[in-house]
């Protein structure tokens, strides 16, 4: 092979900068996120009425989804009411003032798992964050 | 191919190096007006694109422009320009890089570009921008490399190459024409709101273009081996004329409609770019440079002897690229906004910032263009 | 939910795959949300909107100021100060620089150096909506409105180039810094930097039953009527037909949806 010497080291310097991101994090503990959802208007709610707009597994996995149509019914079609397939209650579809309404510590409701997973949704960049108190 | 470009002079990496070292410069200033926002620019709510968008317009012209040396030679078989077609072509390859490149960074919402291609829009011209600026760019990557690989086996090229330089014929004076109507057929800014916009602009491009082959065969003639030989340089020289002559009789139909009209509007921005307005003039001494060098470059280009010598050639080449890019690069897209739907004047210059980051994206063509032509200068020394 | 989360994720999946980026995907997963979500009962509807400006029934500085702040204070509008990264959703622009080419040597000097109030024209051929190449403008089939989907907007600012009305505004930076605390309506997001905003006739309140802000705060001068231009008993049509008015740069084929009264008199 022509050159062997050059493309063997190169192929290793490859394979350290693709693999970077293993090794730099390895070993590093890092928490598990830990949700709350002890806010006062949750706590205040009764046991029973403590439904978000969709059943929490769905929400876990599809609220980014959900948001996203959510925005889109809003602004581009004008409608405003969202009618939980879970419940059948009525909400009006705003992240800013439904959503934040009841999870008003955004830091441990939706920060905690978005830096967990290193995803940098924008929504904070227009919409207004609840004020929280430093913790 | 592409190792030929690994392998040359200390002059030629010292150029790569020097561009590179501006790309860089380039790219942290870019860093921050990405931070910031758009207001590092001298662009404001009344003249809401500048020189980005400028340098874009005048570079979709030049990429246009490779379709006056592959239209003589693959139509009408004038085989003078056999050996520069590929310098053309890859002319145009840099040239659809920075005009990409000027869109992007003249975006909000650079993050969000490819909601252009999510949410297609076919009533937007600037849809059908992106479809076929990125299409012209495919078809001259795709031609100018098949041909010079077939050139450098010493092969004749694949027969499936000839349509797709046919298509790339017709599609050449598309991507400038589709650029034309961005603006031509906006409401309300009477500079831009004429039918003679996307004429002019392809007069224009094919002036600019091939006056910038001119220089860049006699830098390549001094540099390298390869000579485009004297001949290829004259029929550019010719096109140049031809196209240049056309550009200002264009011009002069636009200034003639302006005036004899007397339409207040249609002339408002002709009297700020060339004498001001309310004081306000901050392009006049631009503009009329640039009007001198057209003048001075035709006078130059019709006389026969004038033309004949190369040195007065390349000089009348530089005066017609300069002229028209101050014209096209800068004076039309500031006109059309200035004065603003209110009537009144707000004017534009560039920032510190936005002419660094404006000098990158052309360093990045050049980087483009100097290792595309290191490739195709290589293949035709090894042929020869 | 009528789609559980692995249909979600096989559709998106699947329409990713076949090239169309998940657009195939949300377009059914809205489909079969589309039941699920509705108008709230009290929103005001219309088949065209349409604002009528009585320029002589706003006599005072204070109306001017009065509907610009009710109208910036609810959309926070930011307060730049620097008239060359402006943002405006309503302004005062005097007649001449409001209806340039109309104005004329000998007419009455309180028209020619009276303030109108200008917003966006909601055209019926918006030519921003024309340009768009992302559909982030647009005008509501429902109700004539040209709205900006601020999520979608990439910045290219072709709209801005494109009206002929200086209606646009481009964030030139973060506006949040301009925009005071105490001032902020915290019901209302702000934007983002690199985006176009403009007036949106205040579809978020008429959405909840409620007139414009600009109207709600004049209400009691009676100088901004606003209403359904197809309906022929709404407020709109009867002035426009008992009143002689005018419109910015008609001339133009836009047909804006924002009417003048200059004279004021009943003129049938």
């Amino acid at each position: 092979m022509y050159d062997s010497g050059k493309i063997i080291v190169g192929l290793l310097i490859f394979v350290g900068i693709v693999t970077f991101p293993f090794y730099y994090n390895a070993g590093k503990a890092v928490a598990k996120p830990d949700l709350k959802l002890d806010t006062p208007v949750i706590q205040q709610m009764p046991e029973a009425e403590r439904k978000c707009v969709e059943t929490k597994e769905f929400m876990r996995g599809g609220h980014m989804q959900l948001l996203n149509n959510w925005r889109d019914s809003v602004v581009r079609e004008g409608n405003r009411v969202y009618v939980s397939s879970n419940t059948g209650k009525r909400h009006t579809m705003s992240l800013q003032n439904t959503c934040m309404n009841c999870h008003s510590n955004k830091k441990k409701f939706c920060d905690e798992c978005h830096n967990y997973m290193v995803v940098k949704p924008y929504c904070w960049d227009c919409h207004i964050q609840p004020k929280e108190k430093e913790l | 191919m592409l190792e030929r470009a690994l392998t040359g002079s200390g002059r030629y990496w010292r150029w790569i190096l020097f561009l590179l070292a501006i790309i860089g410069v380039g790219f942290l200033v870019y860093l921050r007006q990405f931070k910031v926002g758009l207001g590092i620019t001298g662009m404001s709510r009344d003249v809401s694109w500048g020189l980005y968008i400028g340098q874009f317009t005048f570079l979709v012209g030049v990429a246009a422009s490779a379709v006056m040396l592959v239209l003589p030679y693959y139509l009408h078989n004038h085989k003078v320009f056999g050996k520069i077609t590929i310098l053309g072509e890859f002319l145009a390859v840099a040239s659809v890089v920075m005009c990409m490149l000027f869109i992007f960074v003249d975006m909000g919402q650079p993050m969000r570009v490819m909601n252009v291609i999510l949410h297609p829009t076919p009533n937007s011209v600037m849809f059908w921008d992106a479809v076929v600026l990125s299409g012209y760019l495919l078809l001259n990557i795709v031609v100018g490399w098949t041909i010079l690989g077939a050139e450098s086996k010493g092969v004749a090229p694949q027969k499936w190459v000839k349509p797709v330089i046919i298509l790339s014929i017709i599609w050449a004076p598309s991507i400038h024409t589709v650029t034309a109507f961005l603006y031509s057929g906006l409401p309300g800014r009477h500079f831009w709101l004429s039918a003679v916009m996307a004429a002019r602009f392809l007069a224009s491009a094919f002036s600019a273009g091939p006056a910038l082959l001119i220089i860049l065969c006699l830098i390549l003639r001094k540099t390298t081996k390869f000579d485009a030989g004297r001949e290829a340089i004259q029929s550019l020289g010719k096109i140049v004329t031809y196209f240049m002559i056309t550009n200002v009789f264009l011009l002069g139909l636009e200034v003639f409609t302006a005036f004899y009209s007397n339409i207040p509007g249609h002339m408002h921005p002709f009297q700020y770019l060339f004498a001001g307005i309310e004081g306000h003039g901050k392009l006049v001494p631009l503009m009329w440079a640039s009007g001198l060098f057209a003048v001075v470059s035709v006078i130059m280009l019709v006389i026969p002897s004038v033309r004949a010598k190369e040195g007065a050639l390349a000089f009348a080449s530089a005066l017609v690229f300069l002229s028209l890019w101050i014209d096209k690069g800068f004076g039309l897209i500031v006109g059309g906004f200035v004065p603003n739907p209110f009537e009144k004047v707000t004017e534009y210059w560039p920032t510190w910032p936005e002419v660094i980051i404006t000098l990158a994206v052309w360093a990045v063509g050049f980087l483009v263009l100097t290792v595309l032509y290191k490739v195709a200068v290589s293949v035709k020394e090894e042929v020869a | 939910m009528s789609m559980d989360r692995r249909q979600f994720i096989k559709i998106a999946g699947i329409s990713t795959v076949l090239g169309f980026g998940g657009t195939l995907g949300l377009s059914k997963l809205k489909d079969s949300w589309a039941s699920e979500m509705l108008q709230s009962p009290e929103a005001l509807n219309a088949k065209h909107w349409a604002m009528v400006i009585d320029v002589k029934k706003l006599t005072s500085e204070e109306h001017y100021d009065k509907a610009i702040s009710a109208c910036h204070r609810a959309h926070n509008v930011p307060n730049i100060g620097n008239p060359k990264e402006e943002v405006k959703w309503l302004w005062k622009e005097t007649y001449e620089h409001a209806f340039p080419g109309m104005e004329q040597e000998y007419m009455p000097e309180g028209i020619k150096h009276k303030p109108f109030l200008l917003l966006c024209n909601h055209c019926e051929n918006p030519p921003c909506v024309r340009v768009c190449p992302t559909k982030a403008t647009f005008k509501r089939e429902s109700d004539g409105i040209v709205m900006q989907d601020m999520h979608r907007c990439i910045g290219c600012r072709f709209c801005m180039a494109a009206c002929p009305f200086g209606a646009r505004s481009f964030n030139w930076r973060d506006p949040r810094p301009f925009i005071k605390e105490q001032d902020e309506n915290k019901e209302f997001p702000t934007r983002t930097k690199g985006v176009v905003e403009k007036c949106t006739f205040c579809y978020e309140r008429l959405a909840k039953g409620e007139m414009p802000a600009c109207v709600e705060a004049v209400k009691d001068t009676k100088a901004l009527v606003f209403g359904d231009l197809s309906d022929p008993n709404s407020e709109v049509r009867k002035i426009l037909s008992t009143h002689y008015s005018i419109r910015r740069k008609p001339e133009l084929g836009t047909q804006p949806s924002v009417y003048y009264l200059i004279g004021g008199e009943e003129n049938a």
